[in-house]
């Protein structure tokens, strides 16, 4: 039997700098629901709930430093969810009580499930990915952390240690559809990110593409159809024609939870929708 | 320096130290719970963390136990249902279920005269998330109690029964408390249908 639990991210690292193909476990609703259905039978566990400071968050001047043992729970503490709001909206939709109290974003970001619903929140900010291994630290883009559906660029030996998103004045929304508000995973998920003093937004989408979805060159054309003094869309089609465009961007599947022609037209109405709130 | 747990090990459940003689490393809390420690009051249905009727306390947190690596815990203070009722707060561990009612807890007592209990499945799940809820929030407004028991999932009440028993136990506690009955949302309450809060607060029926 082995498990390990160390206390400190050193440990962490040494143990899997000797071991790298220890299961590494964090809050373990992805993890052990494979391991209680049989799908995965690891041989060994390093598990990081006792590494506390992985599971902290700090501001460090425009940029907020989250710990990828922090919860979904915890992303709604009001100081954090005041200075991350997408972030908290996002951490309100994930599972139950008892999922958001364990599950991690350092685990949203390791599974890299294309409706995980921290991750078109991190892409529409342009989140930076921090990892370490016993070797030293390196910092990964987003764009460049999820490299497709369930797959990231995780090293062997190397673990999450913190996401890095900038502190931005300006509305934010996240908005999901699923078949009930709670316990479900995202049929279609949208994050939209406004900031006031670059005159910029990200806006991106989960559930409709291999990992969430962005398109600069809509972003650009939403950003010029924008009256920036007023706050305001220049004309009342703007919100409308963003979530067209974006319909046509996205490349949604057909699978069990909901067709491809639906989730293109669900993103129509996320985008649109997004687009009315924070400029409303 | 990197903790190794080993068999056996120990668990702090319900106060007290319990010795998990054998195990895999990839046990969960709950099957560890129910099949190493004789404590089948947790209930095994989904194992995926989709019906809540595992629900434990970890740390004074509402979790899953069959979502919790069983190892991982080692040191943390688990309360299970069986640790919720008189017996438990009197210092004798848990309670004994042919001490029956006198041992139930406010809240396990309210979920039977309120009719909140039909197959009795998902019972001890409510139970413990019904006790985290008051424990954090004495006074829930119906969204607050919707929202908090969304992870419990319950297949013959159709919920009005259970909601009705938290009620009457949060109005029981404020007569004992002489407190204010304040409310953290002014929502009234339905006869049980399925409701669908938005994350923004408001609501569609």
């Amino acid at each position: 039997m082995t498990v390990l639990t160390p206390q400190r991210l050193d440990g962490a690292l040494a143990a899997l700098a000797e071991d790298p193909s220890l299961s590494v476990v964090a809050g373990g609703t992805d993890l052990m629901v494979d391991v209680n259905a049989g799908r995965r039978r690891p041989r060994a566990l390093l598990s990081l709930r006792h590494v506390g400071e992985l599971r902290t968050w700090r501001r460090a001047g425009d940029q907020l430093v989250i710990g990828a043992g922090v919860t979904y729970a915890h992303l709604l503490d009001p100081r954090l969810a005041a200075l991350a709001p997408a972030l908290a909206q996002a951490a309100r939709t994930v599972g139950s009580p008892q999922i958001r109290n364990t599950g991690t974003i350092g685990g949203n970001l390791a599974t890299a499930s294309p409706a995980g619903d921290t991750l078109p929140v991190l892409a529409a900010l342009d989140a930076v990915v921090d990892l370490a291994s016993a070797e030293g630290r390196r910092a990964v883009r987003l764009d460049d952390f999820v490299t497709g559906p369930k797959a990231n660029a995780l090293q062997p030996g190397e673990l999450i240690v913190a996401v890095r998103i900038p502190v931005i004045a300006g509305p934010q929304e996240y908005l999901k559809i699923g078949v009930r508000n709670a316990m479900v995973i995202a049929v279609a998920s949208c994050a939209l990110v406004v900031d006031w003093s670059h005159r910029q937004l990200g806006c991106a989408f989960g559930s409709v593409g291999p990992r969430a979805m962005r398109d600069r060159r809509a972003e650009s054309w939403l950003a010029s159809e924008i009256d920036w003094h007023a706050r305001r869309a220049r004309s009342t089609t703007v919100a409308e024609r963003f979530g067209r465009w974006m319909s046509e961007t996205v490349s949604p599947i057909d699978d069990h939870r909901a067709t491809a022609a639906y989730r293109r037209e669900a993103t129509a109405v996320l985008a649109r929708r997004a687009v009315e709130r924070v400029l409303a | 320096m990197t903790a190794e747990v080993q068999t056996p090990y120990e668990l702090t459940v319900n106060g007290r130290p319990r010795l998990v003689e054998d195990a895999l490393p990839t046990e969960s809390l709950l099957f560890v719970l129910r099949e190493r420690l004789g404590l089948p009051g947790s209930k095994n249905a989904c194992e995926q963390g989709e019906c809540g009727s595992c629900s434990v306390l970890v740390d004074g947190v509402l979790v899953c136990a069959c979502l919790e690596l069983a190892g991982a815990t080692v040191g943390c203070e688990i309360t299970t249902v069986e640790g919720l009722g008189k017996a438990a707060s009197n210092g004798n561990g848990e309670s004994d279920p042919l001490d029956l009612p006198d041992m139930l807890s406010d809240v396990q007592r309210a979920m039977v005269e309120a009719g909140g209990v039909q197959c009795g499945f998902c019972t001890p799940g409510f139970v413990v998330a019904i006790h985290d809820l008051l424990a954090r929030n004495p006074a829930p407004g119906p969204l607050a109690v919707r929202e908090a028991l969304a992870g419990n999932l319950c297949r013959c009440t159709g919920y009005g029964r259970i909601l009705a028993a938290i009620q009457s136990v949060v109005d029981a506690r404020t007569d004992d408390a002489r407190t204010d009955d304040a409310r953290t949302d002014d929502a009234t309450t339905d006869d049980g249908r399925a409701v669908d809060v938005r994350v923004d607060g408001s609501r569609t029926s």
